[in-house]
């Protein structure tokens, strides 16, 4: 774990997607390592592979809407010795190709790298048929897989290089929306490492992807309403689990809160209470998806609706501390 | 909100060729019934600020003659086990099928307003769990071919000679599952299953042949053990004939490949990859209603001149 001082007040103030932070990261590590490939399949404009497909043409390979053979594809380009990131939206890359990636990359450990954007009800308009809210749960309990799922922008673009250093598979979760920028531009990326945002000693607030921003709001909210100190930690690497960082960060805490943009079931929630259950027992409440499907409404309405937005959330708990 | 689309004259228009037996509707009654879903996919798209204009209107010929010429079914009884089951795979063109359901008198058309919002039963991608008579949910490519043959199959073992239609698009004929369903479908012999394909070479990344080359999709199925008809998807009598085809032979699946143009009707939308899945600006949306209009009001002239089927028909 490792403790970052935030801007409180700025925050919120700069918007940005994480897809994007992908996309041009790309673009910057194509000319830095020549065994990096991308591969996509027919959504190169909406995962932000095109940037790269531009610049590095004869290293891009468009598999047109066979999300199957897309990762299939990628497990041979990584046997031949490259580094293959293969996108698509998080729904084909993790549902409808979950078998391949367990059977041909995972098992194998082929050194495979899947980025996929367009995660979790934020992606809107669409609605449920494209909002996976179960792809951490699906990628997590594959053994041997890693799972990011970067808060904002600047974590996901430096989290690109770190993700394509580490050796093996790794899944990437990337959003569609610009979401509040919470990191600045000059930050470095741990892989496995939390991040605590805010110190506190009552509560304990673990949270991934845009609703970090969201459990931020929801932790200085509470404590401006109730006499509470409450620490936030940002676990962009759901697995491995910093482990050794939920318990440095909960030593006086009461209740550990966890946030996602995903099932309540099976994602961060669950490996933060999977892990509590058997090292320190106490109450663990899930934030996110419960057990419901999303459905069409901009993102922004659809996070009210989920009652997902930080001052939600600070109403939500507060009868819970 | 008022849909506020057309005129009292061209709701009295619209309304008498409704009215018609569906045998007795002309090619130029489908092609004004084909006009109005046109720009009724414009507004609709054009008010979720979201959504894929492209695909609808370069189906909005074919939709015109299965809703108001091929298919069978009773909007008072819409889930009657006599109806002919129409299945949509590639979803995302949903907005043709919400605007033809609404003409057909599924739902009022001032609902097409609602499309993509929150709360509503015109979901971004076809859901029955908000509307049934949808009978399909959709919107994962490649997936309407294996539930529309299962479906057939079970029509046939319940001993019900229903037709089983469904539409696909070429970009998902590139999933692996719909030449799964292909081969199933011929093994089986699933005469009561008509699929047909919207072929306009276009899918998001550009032209299909370039992205991802399908090559003779006519061929490929045909070596699958289909019965195969290449026809022009805005010739509203090829339509009907190759319709009526599918519905006649026997023995095995048949497959229609409409040569389609992405985004017909609007000048700029026509075969260009970026509107796909763009929404029109209120200029360009404007524009659209414009030239569709003008179309409309040139089919409307032609109409006066054949006069005596109006009252025929009403
Ligand atoms: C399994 C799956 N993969 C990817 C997508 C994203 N997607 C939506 S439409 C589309 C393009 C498909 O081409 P086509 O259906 O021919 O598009 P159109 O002709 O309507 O432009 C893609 C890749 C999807 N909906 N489902
Ligand atoms: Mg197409």
């Amino acid at each position: 774990m490792r403790v970052l001082q935030i801007n409180f007040e700025k925050l919120g103030g700069e918007k940005k997607a994480t897809r994007d932070g992908y996309g041009d990261a790309l673009v910057e590590l194509g000319a830095k390592y020549e065994k990096l490939v991308v591969l996509d399949a027919d959504l190169s404009g909406s995962t932000k592979t095109n940037k790269f497909a531009k610049k590095f043409p004869e290293r891009f390979f468009n598999f047109g809407v066979a999300e199957q053979n897309l990762v299939g594809q990628a497990a041979g380009l990584a046997m031949a010795g490259f580094t293959p990131f293969a996108s698509s939206f998080a729904i084909f890359l993790t549902g409808r190709a979950w078998e391949i990636v367990r059977n041909t990359v995972v098992y194998p450990q082929l050194n495979v790298k899947l980025a996929a954007t367009h995660a979790g009800i934020t992606l809107g308009e669409d609605g449920a048929s494209h909002q996976i809210i179960e792809d951490i749960a699906l990628m997590r309990v594959i053994p041997g897989m890693k799972v990011v799922v970067p808060a904002d922008y600047w974590q996901a673009y430096h989290a690109v290089e770190k993700v394509f250093l580490e050796n093996g598979p790794v899944y990437l979760r990337l959003g569609r929306p610009a979401i509040p920028v919470v990191y600045p531009p000059q930050y470095e990326f741990c892989f496995g490492e939390s991040e605590l945002l805010k110190t506190g000693q009552d509560y304990l607030f673990v949270a991934c992807g845009v609703m970090v921003y969201e459990a931020l709001k929801a932790a200085l909210l509470l404590e401006k309403q109730k006499n509470v100190s409450i620490a936030v930690l940002n676990m962009a690497t759901i697995k491995p689990l910093d482990e050794e960082g939920l318990l440095e960060a909960s030593q006086k805490a009461k209740a550990i809160f966890t946030f996602e943009e995903h099932s309540t079931y099976g994602g961060l929630g669950g490996a933060v209470s999977e892990f509590f259950a058997q090292k320190k027992p106490m109450p663990v409440y899930r934030f996110g998806l419960k057990d419901v499907f999303g459905q069409s409404g901009s993102a922004d309405e659809l996070m009210a609706y989920y009652r997902l937005k930080g001052e939600q959330l600070a109403e939500d708990i507060a009868s819970l501390l | 909100m008022p849909w506020t689309l057309a005129s009292e004259e061209e709701n009295k228009l619209i309304k008498s060729i409704l009215a018609k037996e569906p045998s007795r509707r002309s090619t130029l009654d489908l092609q004004l019934l084909a006009n109005r879903i046109r720009r009724n996919v414009i507004e609709a798209v054009y008010l979720a600020a979201s959504g894929h204009p492209g695909g609808p209107l370069g189906l909005a010929d074919i939709y015109a003659v299965l809703y108001f010429k091929v298919l069978n079914f009773d909007v008072k009884n819409p889930l009657s086990d006599e109806r002919d089951r129409h299945l949509l795979s590639n979803g995302h063109v949903c907005a043709v099928k919400y605007a033809s359901m609404a003409l057909a008198g599924f739902f009022p058309e001032e609902e097409l307003a609602t499309f993509r919002k929150l709360g509503s039963r015109l979901q971004g991608h076809p859901s029955t769990r908000y509307f049934p008579e949808l009978e399909n949910s959709s919107g994962s490519l490649g997936q309407g071919l294996s539930q529309a043959t299962g479906l057939a199959l079970g029509l046939r073992l319940r001993k019900k000679s229903n037709h089983v239609f469904v539409g696909l698009s070429d970009g998902e004929c590139q999933e692996g599952m719909t030449w799964e369903a292909a081969m199933a479908a011929a093994h089986y012999q699933c005469d009561q299953l008509i699929a047909y394909v919207d072929w306009n070479n276009i899918q998001i990344d550009g032209y299909v042949n370039q992205v991802m080359d399908l090559g003779a999709l006519d061929e490929k199925f045909r070596a699958f053990g289909w019965k195969v008809q290449v026809a022009n998807g805005h010739d509203i009598e090829a339509i009907e004939r190759a319709f009526l085809w599918a519905r006649q032979e026997k023995g095995s699946p048949k497959v229609i490949l409409f040569r389609t143009t992405l985004g017909k009707g609007v000048s700029f939308m026509e075969n260009n990859p970026e509107w796909h899945g763009s929404p029109p600006k209120k200029e360009q949306r404007d524009k659209a209603l414009a030239e569709l209009y003008e179309s409309f009001h040139q089919l409307w002239e032609n109409y006066k001149g054949a006069r005596h089927e109006i009252s025929d028909g009403a």
